[in-house]
Parts: C-alpha cells; structure tokens; sequence
C-alpha cells in the first residue's frame, strides 16, 4: 500500500508533492488523502474518491453525512460522470477522515461578505479561507453546501480516474489514448474492436501515474449529472434495514439513558443514585460534565433500553442551575430590545447615507418583528455508541464510534478527548442520519457517550436520549428582535431603508463550547438573510447587534436566513402597501440590476397566477396569495402561498399551494432538488404556524410533540417547484426553501384579512 | 421471565417484563431495529407495527398488552398492499431521511387493506398521526393514491 502511494506521488512530478505538502497546492487539489484509502480484495483505489473492483464496481467515498437531502446519490452523480461508469456498478461508503474531505465551501460562504461584492478583499479573503480550510477545517455536512462543495474535487477525481483507465488500456493494446473512448464502465478502441471494464483495467490503471491536469466534461456531455435519477438508498429504507445511528448493534452491546440538568448549561450539584442501582438490569450510574454545551447530568447504563430509561426515572439529583437560572421568555425578549434600542450594532451593509435619506423622505415607515427560540427535532432523537478499549499491556488505549454526526471529524476529537485518547486512536463510523438540519453539527452527544462508554471498559455502549431530553436539551435557533425603517419621496419611490436587529451569535458560542475560544467580532449567521440580498436600495444600513445569552443557539436548517427572511421580506411587503404598489411589481423595480433575482420572481408569480381571481376553498372559505423571494446559500428562491382560514375555527391558518421557483445553478439531480423544496417548505411552514421554544427559570417548556407540534400531512400543502435552466456552477439546495416560506404565508395572510403578523409563530388576532 | 410472542410470523421467546414496551422488546432483544424510537409517547408513529394486521404504537403497547395476536413489523410485513406501496414509493421518490418511512409504510399498508381505494380524507385519517420532519407528506398522499390505483387494476 504504502508502495502504490509512492508511486502515485511521483505521478504528481516530484517527491516534491510530498515535501511541499499539500499546504502550496491550488484548494481545488484534494484529489489524494493523506493516507491512501483501505481497500478489499481485488480493490483499486485510484485516489482519494474511488476504489475499483476487480468485479467492475466502483465504489464512492461519500465525505458528506446523508441526512435525507440526497448526497449518496448526487454526489455519486458527480463523479460517475466523469469517470463514464455504468450507473448500475457504482456503490457509495462513507470516506474516512482526511484533510482532501474538509468543507471549504461553507466556510467561505460564512465570510460576512454582499454576493455582489467581488472586490480584492473578499477575493483575497476567500482565497485565504479556502486555504485555510483545507488543512485545518472541517469535514462537515451543513450550509447546503455539500454538492457546491465537491463539484470540482469529485468531478476532477471522476475524470483523473477515467484518465488513468484509458491510460492503462491504451498502454496494454499499444495503441494512442486519443483513439480511445469510455462509455458505461467499458474502455473501447474502435479501430480494433478491442475494449476492456474498468474491473480488468483497474490493477494496471493504480500504477499509472497521476494525470497533470484533466479537461472536464461540459453541460451538454453529462450523461447523468442533470438527470433526475432516484435516491440510492431509498430500499433499505423503505425495508427496515437502513441503519441509523441509533440502530447500531455490536455484540454486547449495553444502553445508556440521561437525565441532564433541567435548567440550560447547568450541572449536578449532588444525586442519590442508590434506588436506580437497585433496579434490574443497571450496570453503572455516571456523573456527566457539562461539555461542548450539554447541559451536566447523570447517565445509566443497562442491560437494555427500557432498563437504562427507566432507571433515570429512579434517580434523585440536585442541581447547580447556573447562569441562566431565572431566564424567562419575556426577559429575554426584553433584553433584546433594550439592546436594540441603546445601538444597532455591527452594519454588515451600507449604500449612501440611510439616515439623511430617511430624513428627506415625505413618508416613513417602521415595524418590528420578533423570532423566537427553536428546536431541530429531528425525528431519531440524539445517540451515539462508544467502545472503549483502555491501554493494557503496552497496548494503547483505543476507542470506535458509531454517531450520527454532520461532522466526524469533530465528534471523533471529542470523543477522543472525552476518553483521554488521540483523535488517531479513535475509530469513527458515520451512520445514517435521521434528519440533522444542523443539530448534529453539535457534537455535545458524542462526547458525553464517550465520556459515559469510559465507565464500561471493553463494552460497547449506545446512549440514547429521550423525546424529552432532546427537546429539552438543544442548541436552538437563537431569538431575534429586529426594527426595520423605509422612507419614500413624494411619488411613493423608496428612498431608505434601515435594518437592525439583536440576538445572540452561533459562532461565538460554537467556538466557546468546542474549543474555549472567547468569542468576539461579527458574525455573518446574526445578520445573513437582512443585509446579502439583492435588492437595489438607493440608500441603506442594516446591521445586526449580538447579545450574549446563556441559552445555546446553534445552526438551525438556514440559520439567520430562517427568521430573517421574515422579517426583510414581511417589510417588502410593508413598504409595497406604503408605496400603495403590487407587491410583485414593488419588488421587481428593486431588482432591475439582478435578472436571475427578477425572473425567479416572475417565474413563480407566473405560475401561481399573481394577480388572477382566486377560486375559494372546498368550503367556500376566500382565499389570498402572498409573495417572497430570498437568496441564501447562493440560491435564489420565490414562493407564492395560497392561504385561508379554517371557517369552523377562523383563527385557524391553512396553507393551500405553495408554488416554488429556485434558481441554483446548475441542477445537478432535479428530483433531489424538488424533494428538498418540499422539504424545506414544510420545515419552515411548521415553524411559521407552530415553531416556538419557551423558557421559564431557564428551563424549556416544551418536552414532547404535544407541547411542541410539527406539521402534519393534512396541514401540508400541495407544493409545486419550479426548477430555473442554469449552466452556472451549482448552489445550496437543502436549506434555501425554508426561509421564504414564513413571509409568504405571512403576506398571504396580510392580503386575507389585513392583519399584518410581525411576530413568529403567525398568530391571528 | 419468558413470554412467547408472534413476530412475523415466527413465535418468539422474549425475556422482557410485562411493562416493557413492545418498541424495546423489539429494538433490543430481538435486533429488530426497523421499527423506530421516535418520541415515546404514541405522538409520532415512528415506531408503528401491526398488531392482528392493525396499527399500533410500539412505544406505548406494553409486552403484557400484546398476549397471542400477530406482531408485524417492517421486516416483516407481506402482501399485495405493501408490495404496490413500495412500488409506488420508490415510483415518486417519497422517502428522504428515511427514519420515520417504516412506521408511513406500516400505517399505509393498514389503510390499503381496510380501504382499498382510499380519499384524501381518509388517508389524512389514516396517516396524520405519522409525522414527517422531512416533510414527505405530498409525496406519501400521491404514492398511496398511486398503490391503490394499482392494486385496483385488472391483472
């Protein structure tokens, strides 16, 4: 093995690729790993992406954790295509962790820059990042980025194997490369009539030498790349036999359940755990720190699941409650206002001078909306499995994780911190995942499984967290106040627009909990969604001013965008009515620079037929559309909402149809982009209607899905999408859906009855 | 303790107390790990089985509660509804995470049994107690509608 990765990095001319490293190489370069992947019998692995087999499979290192948004397919796609396999032979693993596998996408994409701005800094800036990333990022699976993030480095991967097929079969029939072509996994050479499988080729194409550079297929030369072809893994889910993290099964395996402190990031002052020892089945009672967020608590492990839950109920624990003892909803949101209102904060966006426009203008309005705290409740609630093998013997300690994570190279480092290990002693399996939308970029559960498996040597150990627990113990969406201003001359045209809102900063706690970083500077997640639109104010300022709160908030499925679009496309709305203009037209006056922006917008506003008489609901019930169109995650999306009330219970909101357009560049599979659309409306439709977090004494209120609903089938509406042609390199496509929804219903709603709703969840008055 | 219980078919020994509910017997004991934990409380349905060809909550049906009747799970469940369900399902490209689609196909299957031809009144009634966080909803009405048109069709 060793041998082959020699030989493979004098393909890249030089031992100097090992010397120089990887640290002066171009970011896309992330063809080869640090070490050379694992391989089977009769496997080849040609770099970093695929292996060979000799039987003519090739099977994809899947570097992204599927959670439903379809990576085990597209990502596939990618690089199938440009290696002309036989769709039918190519299979997907989860890749190990390396450095080539690090997101370095969402990290540029978190530089708080306009998309407009193109300037020397951001160029310089993202140049660094990317730079940066790649040796000391991340592997994760988050900001819809996982598509835009590997459609060069799988794609290159895809071609420079193919290269180094036909190399070895041109070699072997002594004929040019040139006179050979691939199609479906089988090199030919038509002159001959010879052709060989990718199986026969593989041994002989390893020892090729690294192709210098490859030419990459265009558009119109993808085979798969654009076809809606349906998800991989869809079977063995559909059979029972997908395995989720909370499905893992090792011989001897024992459970664990958690009581955590009820107040948030407090700890266990004392506890009595004589009555749960007594109960059947109880091997071991845990102390748990409060680490990498979680709250502190106690965990014990049973012979079974119901064994370990039940026992948690027999114990008796006292509380440290900590700092956010004595935080309520009502304080908070006080908080945050006073905040607001003694300074705006950092402007993340500036055209002209706002506060002179606004004092020209003959008109102005102003509003103010207010988000609350949200959970991610993903349906399989938090878990993870550790086995612990302490040092014994002159043989060190080592440790293999099965999790659920949308980042394993984080878990992997906190459980090896948890268990006094090195990241390189601990073995981590990424399981399936049972929806993540940013809760499983935490890796506080990981942690604590480690920490509790440290107390069963030997024995592989699941902790699994109860509804209540999970609920009760998130990193939620943080709560966001914000005052929007708009001004308007004599004719009703816009002439300011002002921006300001007050939460607390994800990635200032984030780099608090996992690295005990102190947090500071701005941060792009508190304000993205207000100021990186495209809309053409002739004056503005938005800023965002972050408030340190001791209630975690983490990455919530579009993150700022999710309350922010709300709150910017609710005003549209507001200052079309003010400017006495249709609230499409408003909009497109503003986007005369951005035709992918406007024709998004008329591309839904077509569809949903803006501006056409409405037939009622079934039971007679009036109907009204309202319109929002958000950019996030580099892509465009416009939703059109059909909304009524209930007659029986007329505060009761329906939502009807909801039409989509998205542009996101090219699409790579339409059928994962139009799932991810319904997906991503009925996420952010729950939270419009239901979505609200409580605290009382710092504890949350909402324990379970009576306390905390999610939208049901019967809720949900018909959902229709509208896919925009595009040659452009792809954007996001699993988060960009959910932010436009809330303002849509919400406009909607305002067209209906005249009630203008700043406040989520939408509650009619 | 032994209890004697039908599980697809096959009687199982399970060592379980009466109290435990038949999710865990399930996911624990017997490694059947189709059948999900979603919230506990029967408020989800990620963890539906049926008992005598009925839907039920695994997690609020204690082993006592299950006595002789027929337990059928993901991994188990046969026949004419749940073969044109799959079809159908794979056909509309409904599943996404995939974590509560055991309990939808559970819950479906049932529905397509005692009504064949359901409307969409009667699927909201059948399914609306399955939550989605993926929001698979349209997608699971359109493959029910889809399965039963099959199963209605000559030959």
């Amino acid at each position: 093995m060793l041998k082959r990765r020699h030989l493979l990095l004098g393909g890249l001319g030089a031992g100097g690729a090992l010397l120089l490293g990887w640290g002066l190489m171009p970011p896309r370069q992330r063809l080869r790993g640090h070490q050379p992947l694992a391989t089977g019998p009769g496997q080849q692995a040609l770099n970093g992406w695929l292996k060979i087999g000799a039987d003519g499979s090739v099977v994809v290192q899947l570097a992204k954790s599927e959670m439903g948004q379809g990576v085990t397919t597209a990502l596939a796609m990618l690089l199938a295509d440009e290696l002309d396999a036989d769709w039918a032979h190519v299979r997907t693993e989860m890749a190990p962790i390396d450095a080539i596998y690090n997101n370095i996408t969402t990290v540029v994409d978190g530089l708080p820059f306009h998309p407009d701005d193109h300037g020397l800094l951001q160029r310089g800036a993202a140049w660094l990042t990317a730079k940066t990333m790649r040796e000391v990022g991340l592997m994760a699976t988050g900001g819809s980025s996982s598509v835009k993030d590997l459609w060069g480095p799988m794609r290159e991967a895809g071609a420079s194997a193919r290269a180094m097929l036909v190399a070895a079969a041109a070699q072997g029939w002594g004929v040019a490369v040139a006179d050979c072509q691939v199609a479906r996994g089988v090199v030919h050479h038509a002159a001959s009539g010879r052709s060989a499988g990718f199986g026969e080729l593989a041994a002989r194409a390893a020892q090729q030498p690294l192709p210098q550079a490859v030419t990459l297929k265009t558009a119109a030369q993808f085979t798969l790349i654009g076809q809606p072809l349906p998800r991989r893994e869809a079977a063995a889910k559909q059979d029972g036999s997908a395995r989720f993290g909370i499905d893992t099964l090792q011989p001897g395996q024992r459970y664990a359940s958690v009581l955590m402190c009820p107040t948030l990031g407090g700890t266990v002052a004392s506890f009595d755990a004589a009555a749960a020892k007594g109960l059947p089945g109880v091997l071991a009672v845990v102390e748990l720190p409060a680490s990498h967020g979680a709250s502190g608590g106690v965990a014990v492990i049973a012979a079974t699941p119901w064994q370990a839950m039940q026992a948690t109920q027999a114990l008796v624990v006292r509380w440290n409650a900590g700092p956010a003892a004595g935080l309520s909803s009502a304080g908070l949101h006080q908080q945050l206002v006073q905040a607001l209102a003694a300074d705006d904060g950092f402007a993340y966006f500036k055209q002209g001078d706002a506060a002179a426009a606004m004092q020209q203008a003959v008109k102005t309005i102003q509003a103010d909306y207010t988000a609350p705290l949200l959970a991610h409740a993903t349906l399989e609630p938090m878990n993870c499995t550790v086995l612990y093998t302490p040092a014994s013997g002159g043989q060190a300690g080592s440790a293999e994780v099965w999790a659920p994570t949308q980042v394993p190279g984080l878990a992997r480092w906190a459980a090896a911190k948890a268990l006094g290990l090195d990241s390189e002693q601990v073995v981590m399996n990424v399981t399936l995942l049972g929806g993540g939308f940013g809760r499983r970029l935490e890796v506080d559960f990981v942690a604590q499984a480690a920490h509790i498996a440290r107390a069963l040597p030997g024995q592989p150990v699941m902790t699994i967290w109860s509804r209540e627990q999970d609920q009760t113990h998130d990193f939620y969406r943080p709560p966001c106040v914000a005052r929007y201003q708009a001004g308007f001359d004599a004719q009703g045209r816009l002439l300011a627009w002002t921006a300001a809102s007050a939460g607390p900063s994800i990635v200032q706690q984030f780099l608090q909990r996992q690295f005990g970083l102190p947090g500071a500077g701005p941060d792009k997640t508190t304000a993205e969604g207000a100021f990186d639109q495209p809309y053409e104010w002739p004056a503005a300022r938005i800023s965002h001013h972050i408030v340190a709160l001791p209630v975690p908030v983490g990455f919530w499925r579009s993150v700022g965008h999710s309350h922010q679009a709300f709150f910017k496309e609710s005003f549209v709305d507001e200052a079309a009515h003010a400017a006495g203009q249709d609230p499409l037209a408003f909009r497109l006056a503003l986007l005369a620079r951005h035709p992918r922006h406007a024709a998004v917008l008329r591309r839904a506003a077509d569809q949903a037929g803006w501006g056409q008489p409405l037939a009622p609901a079934a039971d007679g019930a009036r109907k009204a559309r309202g319109l929002a169109l958000h950019q996030s995650f580099g892509s465009i999306v416009a939703q059109v909402a059909e909304v009524s009330l209930d007659p029986a219970a007329p505060k009761r909101i329906r939502v009807h149809r909801v039409v989509a357009a998205i542009d996101c560049g090219l699409a790579v599979n339409p059928n994962t982009i139009r799932q991810q659309m319904d997906s991503a409306v009925v996420f952010g439709l729950g939270a419009a209607l239901y979505g609200e977090v409580t605290l009382d004494n710092g504890q949350v209120q909402q324990n379970n899905f009576h306390q905390q609903p999610l939208l049901r089938g019967s809720e949900c509406p018909l959902i229709e999408t509208e896919i925009m042609p595009s040659t452009e390199p792809p954007e996001g496509v699993g988060e960009p859906g959910t932010p436009p929804i809330a303002p849509a219903v919400a406009n909607a709603l305002f067209a209906l009855t005249g009630q203008r709703l700043r406040r989520l969840p939408l509650t009619l008055a | 303790m032994t209890t004697t219980i039908q599980i697809n078919g096959q009687p199982r020994e399970v060592q379980a107390t009466p109290d435990t509910p038949l999710l865990w017997v399930l996911r624990g004991e017997l490694q059947l790990t189709g059948t999900k934990f979603g919230c506990g409380m029967a408020l989800c349905g990620a963890c539906t089985v049926q008992l005598d060809g009925a839907p039920v909550r695994a997690c609020s049906t204690p082993l006592s509660a299950v006595g002789g009747r027929a337990v059928t799970t993901i991994e188990g469940l046969q026949g004419r509804e749940i073969g044109a369900l799959r079809a159908a399902w794979t056909t509309v490209d409904v599943v996404q995470c995939g974590y509560c689609q055991s309990g939808q196909l559970l819950a479906a299957a049932a529905l397509l049994k005692a009504t064949p031809r359901p409307s969409d009144a009667q699927i909201d009634a059948a399914m609306d107690g399955n939550l989605c966080r993926c929001g698979t909803y349209p997608r699971i009405r359109i493959a029910i509608h889809q399965a039963a048109e099959q199963l209605a069709a000559p030959g």
